[in-house]
C-alpha cells in the first residue's frame, strides 16, 4: 500500500522526523484556512501517487490568502496524468540552502536492507545512480543487527553533505530506520531531505509503501482510506478482496496463482487474443471466492468470453467447479466460458461440471486448446 | 538420484492439526512422503490418523529423526516456526505459509544463516518440492508428474511450477526434483542455490527454469548459467504481455539495475545460452528437443 505525501508525513512525525507543519484540505475554503493556520508562505501540493506532479502544475507557492485560494482552486480536481486530484496538503513553505536523497528499502539480491544517501537530491535519482553512481553512498544493514550510530554516521560522512548537516541527518536517518523497520515498509524514501540555511535537516517529501503482509499487526493502517479513483472494475475486484488489473481486450481471465494468471494473459496473445483482465484468485480460493470472480468478469462489459484458467496445488478442483456452477446459479452469465482445469481433486471438479456443460461452458484439456476457444469465441461474438 | 529430498527424507508438519496441515501432510503421506510426525504445543500427545503430535520441533526431531520440516501456521506465527526449526537442527525446512511480513522474512532468514548455517530454508510462500514416486512436501499436486529424469525443475510461480510437471509429463518427460522457491522478496533458497544442486546431480540432465517479472532473481541466474552450468537449460518468463506491474518505487528499481521486465530477462538469459520459450508449452517443447539430443 502506498501512502499519500501527507500520510506518509504523519507517519514519520510519529517517529520523530521533523517534516513541516501542515494541514490537509478537500476544499478550497479548507486549503486557505490551513493555510491561515500554518502561516505564509505556504506550498499547495496536490496528493496523487504518480510523479511529475511538479511540471503538471500540481505544486505552487502562495504568499497570502488570495493566492493560496487560486491554487488550490486549479489544483483540486486537476487531471495529472490520468489522477484527479481530490485532496491538496498546504504546508508552511521552506527555506533551502541544500536538498539531499534518503532512502531505506530491501536489497532483494543481498537479503539485507539497503540504505541510500546522495547530496544530490530533489532529482531524478535514477538518473544521479546512473551518471554519478559516486555520488550515492549505500549501507548494508544487517536485519538481524539494525543500524547502529556509529555505522550511521560513516554513511553520511561518506555521502559528502554539508558538515553543517552531519548530526541533523543522522539522526533523521536513524529514525527514518525506525520507521522503516517499526511502521513495517517496503520503502521510505525523502526526496528532498533539506538543509536550510540555519542549519535543520528536515524532510521535505515523503513516499512510504508499506507492507500489506503485516496488516494484522498494524490496525492503524485502516485510517490510510485510499482516495484515488481506481478502474471502477479493479474497485469492484479490491472490494471482494481479488487480485485484478484492467486490461483492454476482450477476453476475461480468471486463474489461481500470479505466474499463471501471467502466463494466461501470455498465451491469450500468442494465440491472437487480447485480455480484458488479469485476475489471480490466489491460493486456497473457496467456491464463493470463484463466483465472486465470475461476477466481477461479468460486469465488464468489454468481455466477449472468458477463460478460467486453473491448477490446483492448495486450490481445490471441486471448490472452483462449485464456485462456477454457483455463479451460473446466482447470476446471468452473459459470456461463453471456456474451462481448463488441472490439478488437485482436478477429477472430482470435471465431474461437477460434467452436467453443466454446454456451447456456453466448454472444457479443454490443455490451456493452448482453451486460450484458442477462448479466443475464437470472443471473435465470433 | 534427486536434490534435497528422496525416499529416506523423514518429515515433520509444523501445524499438522490445522485444516490445511492436516489435508496437505495427509496427502503428502498418501504419496509416500514419510510423514514422522506433526508439531502443536496444544495437541501434544495426540495423532492425525496414525501421525504422533509433539509439543516442540526439538522434542518430534528426538523422537522420529526428521531433517526435513514443513512449515504450514498462519502467517503471524511463521517466523517463531522457522527459527524453532532451525534451532532444533532441522535441515531443509519447507515454508509454504504465505502472507509473511517482508521485515520478517528478512529477520529470520539472516539469523538462520548466521546462527544456523547448517538449515536451508525453502520458500516462504512457496508450493514445496517433490521428488517424483519419492518424497513431496507441500501444495504439489503430485499424480501430474513422472518420476525418473533427466530433467530437474526450478519455479518461482507456484502454479507454474505444476504447469510445468505437467507439460513435461505430456511429452512423457520424466522430473528428478521439482523445486518451488516462491515469489516472496526473501526466499530462502534461490534459482541459483537449486541450478547448483542440479548441476552436480548425476541423474539431473537438462533443467528447466520458470521466472516471472520483477526483481532480478532471473538475471543473477543467467549469470550463474553462463559462467558455471555445463547442463542445458530451458526457461520461460511469465509477464511477457504484462503491463507495468506493481510500482517499485525509485530505489528499488536502482537495486535491480534492471526494468525487471520478461524482455530484459529474456535477453540475459538468451545471452547466457538459455533456450527461452514464449510460454509454458513451447517450454516443455523446447525441452523434448533438448531430452532428444541428449
Amino acid at each position: 500500500m502506498d501512502l499519500f505525501e501527507y500520510q506518509g508525513k504523519q507517519l514519520f512525525a510519529r517517529y520523530g522526523i521533523p517534516v513541516s507543519d501542515g494541514a490537509v484540505a478537500d476544499t478550497v475554503d479548507e486549503a486557505v484556512a490551513g493555510a491561515d493556520r500554518v502561516g505564509y508562505p505556504v506550498v499547495v501540493k496536490a496528493q496523487v501517487q504518480v510523479g511529475g506532479r511538479g511540471k503538471a502544475g500540481g505544486v505552487k507557492l502562495a504568499n497570502n490568502a488570495e493566492e493560496a485560494r487560486e491554487h488550490a482552486g486549479n489544483i483540486l480536481g486537476l487531471d495529472i496524468k490520468g489522477h484527479v486530484v481530490q485532496r491538496i496538503w498546504v504546508e508552511h513553505a521552506s527555506d533551502i540552502a541544500e536538498e539531499y536523497y534518503a532512502s531505506f528499502t530491501l536489497d532483494r539480491a543481498a537479503k539485507k536492507y539497503l540504505g541510500m544517501l546522495s547530496a544530490q537530491g530533489g532529482v531524478e535519482i535514477e538518473q544521479v545512480a546512473v551518471e554519478s553512481p559516486d555520488a550515492l553512498a549505500r549501507v548494508e544493514v544487517d536485519p538481524v543487527d539494525g543500524l547502529s550510530a556509529a555505522n550511521c554516521r560513516v554513511w553520511v560522512e561518506a555521502a559528502k553533505l554539508n558538515p553543517a548537516a552531519t548530526d541533523g541527518a543522522v539522526d533523521i536517518l536513524l529514525k527514518l530506520y525506525e520507521a522503516f523497520v517499526g511502521a513495517d515498509a517496503d520503502l521510505v524514501e525523502i526526496n528532498p531531505l533539506i538543509l536550510t540555511p540555519d542549519g535543520r535537516v528536515h524532510a521535505l517529501d515523503a513516499k512510504v509503501s508499506l507492507d500489506d503482509n503485516a496488516r494484522f499487526r498494524h490496525p492503524e493502517w485502516d485510517d490510510f482510506t485510499g482516495l484515488e479513483k481506481l478502474d471502477p472494475r479493479e474497485r469492484e475486484a479490491s472490494e471482494r478482496g481479488l487480485q485484478y488489473v484492467g486490461l483492454e481486450g476482450d477476453v476475461g481471465l480468471i486463474a489461481n496463482g500470479a505466474g499463471l494468471a501471467m502466463a494466461t494473459c501470455d498465451i491469450v496473445h500468442e494465440v491472437g487474443g487480447k485480455p480484458a483482465n488479469f485476475l489471480d484468485i490466489g491460493g486456497g480460493a473457496s467456491a464463493q471466492v470463484m463466483a465472486n470472480a465470475l461476477e466481477v468478469i461479468n460486469n465488464d462489459p468489454s468481455v466477449k468470453a472468458i477463460f478460467i484458467n486453473i491448477f490446483g496445488g492448495i486450490t481445490k478442483g471441486e471448490e472452483v467447479a462449485n464456485g462456477i456452477v454457483q455463479a451460473l446459479e446466482q447470476v446471468d452469465i452473459s459470456s461463453p466460458i471456456v474451462i481448463r482445469l488441472d490439478g488437485t481433486n482436478a477429477e472430482q471438479g470435471r465431474e461437477i461440471l460434467k452436467s453443466h456443460e454446454s456451447d456456453r461452458l466448454v472444457s479443454k484439456p490443455t490451456m493452448v486448446e482453451a486460450a484458442r476457444t477462448a479466443v475464437q469465441m470472443a471473435k465470433g461474438a | 538420484m534427486s536434490i534435497l529430498v528422496n525416499a529416506d527424507t523423514k518429515v515433520i508438519v509444523q501445524g499438522l492439526t490445522g485444516g490445511q496441515g492436516r489435508f496437505y501432510g495427509l496427502r503428502n503421506r498418501a504419496y509416500g512422503t514419510k510423514v514422522v510426525g506433526g508439531v502443536s504445543p496444544k495437541k501434544a500427545g495426540t495423532d492425525i490418523e496414525g501421525i504422533p503430535v509433539f509439543a516442540s520441533v526439538k522434542e518430534a526431531v528426538a523422537e522420529t529423526g526428521a531433517t526435513a520440516s514443513m512449515v504450514i501456521v498462519p502467517a503471524p506465527a511463521a517466523a517463531d516456526a522457522v527459527l524453532e526449526a532451525a534451532e532444533a537442527g532441522v535441515a531443509l525446512i519447507v515454508a509454504v505459509t504465505e502472507g509473511i511480513p517482508m521485515h520478517d522474512e528478512a529477520s529470520f532468514y539472516n539469523r538462520v544463516k548466521r546462527d544456523f548455517p547448517a538449515s536451508r530454508i525453502l520458500g516462504p510462500n512457496c508450493p514445496g518440492l517433490l521428488t517424483p514416486g519419492e518424497c513431496n512436501i507441500g501444495f504439489i499436486p503430485a499424480e501430474v508428474a513422472k518420476a525418473g529424469g533427466p530433467v530437474g525443475i526450478v519455479s518461482r510461480s507456484g502454479t507454474l511450477t505444476y504447469q510445468a510437471l505437467n507439460e513435461l509429463a505430456g511429452l512423457g518427460i520424466g522430473v528428478t526434483t521439482c523445486v518451488g522457491i516462491g515469489g516472496d522478496p526473501v526466499p530462502g533458497t534461490s534459482f541459483i542455490d537449486c541450478l547448483e544442486l542440479f548441476e552436480a546431480d548425476p541423474q539431473t540432465k537438462a533443467v528447466i527454469m520458470f521466472g516471472e517479472i520483477g526483481g532480478s532473481a532471473e538475471e543473477e541466474a543467467a549469470a550463474f548459467i553462463k559462467a558455471r552450468m555445463s547442463k542445458p537449460v530451458v526457461s520461460y518468463i511469465a509477464g511477457v504481455t504484462a503491463p507495468p506491474g506493481k510500482k517499485m518505487g525509485h530505489a528499488g528499481a536502482i537495486i535491480s539495475g534492471s526494468k525487471g521486465t520478461a524482455q530484459a530477462k529474456m535477453a540475459v538469459l538468451e545471452d547466457a545460452g538459455v533456450r527461452v520459450a514464449t510460454n509454458p508449452t513451447a517450454a516443455g517443447e523446447l525441452m523434448a528437443e533438448v531430452v532428444a539430443g541428449l
